[in-house]
């Protein structure tokens, strides 16, 4: 029972008409998740440019407000008072609706993600499944405001996006299937309730494709084709300015925001933790995961985008499926084990098949480096 | 140490194989005809112990009388270099034929004379301005210019 | 039904964030795959060999400053080169030994931009680039400590420097000489093995030998083709033969050994920095040399093994105080005549690549 529903049992309770007790709990759970959405939102824009900075061996911003924690906010005021510019020969509504998707796929999936025990807006029973479908929208934002934008590199940066983003769907679900092989309920509550250790190891390989996959998704280096600033010049927002672009760019990281979630709540067992209250510990882990973000971006290149195809299609797939597969044989050997209080054997067992089937994998499944065409 | 051949020994070779091409040897240059300049650069690029293959540098020197188009060839191979220059004595219609078949750098130096000296390069492929714009009048390296 | 598919026309335009300066290339695309290419420059034509002809010989040095503004120091001593060549001027020992250092600190500065700024391209959001601007501060504040400029230095005059060095110079380079291998290995260290670098950059945008003897291409890219080829060593100039360092070269020619190339370059620059501090000699910092020099009558042509390849200077004079012709040859220029050969077959995200792994500077190349 969630907080929202003794909210609204409170309510009927003292005699609020019933449509009443319906609309301002929802109202509430909105309003809450928002400001949590925006809170975390700025915490993160304000760790991406000071660490951004303290890996490039500089402060980052510092002028604005103490530590330049402000930053963000003046960001937003200039942003704000920017000029529309639009290009008259773009689609006007396909140009318009672009920013507004790529937001609004972001904020719906927030409706499922447990941060405790009880606090979430709803406890749907096919949560994850939502959440892979909503996530799918951000590509149809990709390709509008590419196409719309008329403008030969948008339209290059959205093709390129959406083959990207399509493919490294699979993977994704893939991983996310050997979870709920363990789980055994689509209900993200339930799954964080099913994990005894976190089941980033007893999932080792499904966490890597995860994680791949979800970077990729979310157009992070060394997957950010789609916004390659050195080639395409930001690719499919080049024709946005003033507020629609700074829509994408909250857009961006409210996709950051709810995959860390989504990342902890499979795999970092959710709100589980010793000492400090539960809402922490998931602030905390969704930190660290965005950290590791980080980290990747300020270090790697740009992969491109056959050796991205190749990457999905030829290493990750196949890898999902053996993960696929191992799970679902160790599940089964468990019924009869009862591993329930005494995981450990699987734990070991599977980092080693990780291990071993990424060194084999990438030996043999693909090559990258070269690749001209015969013109 | 590149040795920079003197100018009568070139002439003398290109002499014995292309005769009345040379019209005058100076220290360290030899000039020749326009209408021969693509034998003798054949010549100095194929025989065996000069073999240049290397195109260093193309200018085009507007002496008002005359315009003359300097070449810089160097052997990579023998570590040897060579000054060959050609005349124009014609300052309305300066043509030279074009060595870009012979050396695939001369495909952008020729363009630059001919947008800045205007000197016509005949069997170059692709001979247009490259630095101004189409349809500029003149070319500005001529002494007068301006 | 027949799908209709037609090439698409992109003009990789004057505003890019990675042509290195106002270039445009139009390139004919097939989806990814670029079909054609045709470079089109001017966009920074100053009119500088035109500007020279009205100048004193000595004017024209900071208009060879801003000709690659990313090397000055070695435009100036290509120009003073051709001009003692052609006034038969001597220049003393010290200023030589000075000349060197000067070029050398500017040849590691040139090649930590040109490394920079590859890594740039590919994506790796600045921090390679951020590493290694932290050590060319230190060159441009030692270029500031000599002549008070830190990009067009317009340092070195006919006949040797404009003035000797201050007393904190030798000290400030001697440390830094010492400390920079371990610098360059800390950047080998995040590049050179990196498996996403090595899959961007192995087997791209090769250019056979041949074809770059043919197309007069000089520098660190003739060196990554197996031409071993160096005007330090083929036609030193100079006091060049005094000093021990090798050549590096390539063998694939590929973007990746252009870049070991460079970072090889690097290296071999300190041995000689090393050797030319040791053995600099007291003296006189230039020659006299007349006020308004005029040389005699005659041609010249004098060039130098610049960090971006070999930069010539053909100049003719008239006897009078201004040169009558002064054609620069510009390495950056003759190195786009392979630029078409290199990109075809190969997609928009490598020719980015291939493009800064060339390293040209557009104010040699529209001079």
């Amino acid at each position: 029972m969630g907080l929202l529903a003794h909210f609204q049992k409170w309510l009927t309770e003292n005699g609020v008409p019933h449509w009443a007790s319906y609309v301002v709990p929802a109202l509430a759970g909105i309003i809450v998740a928002l400001l949590f959405l925006f809170a975390m939102i700025i915490v993160f824009i304000y760790l991406e440019r000071r660490g951004l900075g303290r890996f490039q061996i500089r402060p980052g911003p510092n002028r604005a407000g103490p530590f330049g924690i402000l930053q963000a906010f003046a960001d937003f005021i200039k942003v704000l008072t920017k000029e529309d510019i639009t290009p008259t020969a773009a689609d006007m509504p396909v140009h318009f609706l672009a920013p507004v998707v790529a937001f609004f796929s972001a904020i719906m999936i927030l409706a499922v993600i447990p941060i405790q025990r009880n606090a979430f807006i709803t406890n749907l029973n096919i949560g994850i499944l939502y959440v892979s479908a909503i996530s799918s929208l951000g590509v149809i934002a990709i390709f509008m405001a590419g196409f719309g934008s008329c403008n030969k590199y948008s339209l290059i940066a959205a093709m390129r996006g959406v083959a990207q983003l399509i493919s490294y769907e699979v993977p994704v679900l893939l991983a996310i299937a050997g979870v709920l092989l363990i789980s055994g309920s689509l209900a993200m509550r339930d799954i964080v309730s099913s994990q005894n250790i976190p089941f980033i190891l007893l999932q080792p390989l499904g966490f890597l494709i995860f994680f791949a996959g979800v970077a990729s998704e979310l157009n992070r280096s060394p997957f950010d084709l789609m916004e390659a600033e050195s080639e395409i010049i930001t690719g499919y927002h080049i024709e946005y300015s003033g507020m629609k672009f700074a829509l994408f760019y909250l857009g961006e990281y409210g996709h950051m925001v709810v995959a860390s979630a989504v990342m902890t709540t499979l795999y970092l067992s959710g709100w589980k933790g010793p000492v400090l209250p539960a809402a922490l510990w998931f602030i905390i882990k969704m930190i660290l995961v965005f950290l590791v973000f980080l980290w990747l971006r300020a270090t790697m290149p740009r992969i491109r985008v056959d050796q991205l195809m190749s990457l999905a299609w030829k290493f990750l797939l196949p890898l999902g499926l053996l993960n696929l597969f191992i799970t679902a044989a160790e599940v089964l050997w468990q019924d009869n084990m009862g591993w329930k209080q005494f995981p450990w054997p699987f734990v070991f067992l599977n980092l080693g098949l990780a291990a071993i089937f990424i060194i084999i994998g990438s030996k043999l499944l693909f090559k990258t480096g070269g690749g001209r065409v015969e013109v | 140490m590149t040795v920079a051949l003197s100018g009568k020994e070139i002439a003398s070779k290109i002499g014995e194989a292309i005769p009345q091409a040379v019209i005058s040897v100076a220290d360290m240059s030899v000039t020749v005809k326009s209408e021969q300049l693509f034998q003798v650069a054949k010549l100095l690029k194929e025989t065996p112990r000069l073999e240049f293959d290397f195109l260093v540098n193309i200018s085009g020197v507007d002496y008002l009388d005359y315009i003359e188009v300097v070449y810089h060839l160097v052997s990579l191979k023998h570590n040897h270099s060579l000054v060959l220059k050609t005349v124009c004595p014609d300052r309305d219609n300066p043509v030279v034929p074009s060595v870009v078949s012979l050396w695939r750098g001369a495909d952008f130096l020729e363009r630059e004379e001919y947008d800045l000296v205007g000197v016509r390069f005949e069997g170059h492929p692709n001979l247009k301005r490259i630095y101004l714009w189409e349809g500029f009048q003149g070319h500005p390296l001529r002494r007068d210019y301006l | 039904m027949v799908l209709k598919a037609e090439p698409m026309l992109i003009s990789m335009g004057p505003h890019h964030p990675s042509t290195h300066g106002v270039f445009r290339m139009r390139l004919v695309l097939d989806g990814e795959v670029i079909i054609d290419a045709e470079p089109m420059v001017g966009y920074l034509h100053r009119g500088i060999e035109k500007l020279a002809e009205t100048r004193t010989y000595t004017q024209v040095i900071p208009l060879t400053d801003r000709l690659d503004y990313l090397g000055s120091m070695t435009n100036n001593w290509a120009y003073v080169l051709a001009v003692e060549k052609l006034a038969s001027i001597k220049v003393p020992e010290r200023a030589e030994y000075l000349r060197v250092i000067m070029g050398e600190l500017m040849r590691i500065s040139s090649h930590l931009m040109a490394v920079g700024f590859l890594g740039n391209e590919l994506g790796c959001t600045f921090t390679p680039l951020l590493y290694m601007f932290r050590e060319r501060e230190k060159i441009m504040d030692f270029f500031e400590m000599v002549c008070g400029q830190r990009l067009t230095y317009n340092y070195m005059r006919i006949g040797g420097l404009s003035h000797d060095i201050p007393e904190e110079f030798l000290p400030a380079v001697k440390k830094f000489v010492a400390e920079m291998p371990h610098y360059i290995d800390e950047y080998e260290q995040l590049l050179s093995e990196n498996e996403i670098f090595l899959a961007r950059t192995k087997g791209v945008g090769i250019l056979p030998q041949e074809l770059a003897i043919s197309s007069s291409v000089t520098g660190p890219v003739l060196r990554a083709s197996g031409m071993r080829w160096d005007l330090r060593k083929a036609d030193p100039y100079s006091i060049y033969d005094r000093f021990e360092f090798d050549i590096p070269t390539g063998k694939v020619s590929d973007v990746y050994d252009r870049y070991l190339v460079r970072i090889q370059e690097m290296r071999q620059s300190v041995r000689i920095l090393e050797q030319a501090i040791k053995q600099l000699p007291p003296g006189e910092a230039r020659a006299k040399v007349p006020l308004l020099l005029r040389p005699p009558v005659g041609e010249a042509y004098a060039h130098i093994e610049a960090p971006k390849g070999e930069l010539g200077f053909y100049l003719v004079s008239d006897g009078s105080i201004a040169p009558y012709r002064c054609r620069i040859r510009a390495p950056s220029f003759t190195n786009i005549t392979a630029l078409r050969d290199m990109l075809i077959g190969w997609k928009i995200a490598d020719a980015v690549v291939i493009f800064g792994s060339i390293d040209i500077v557009l104010g040699e190349v529209d001079r």
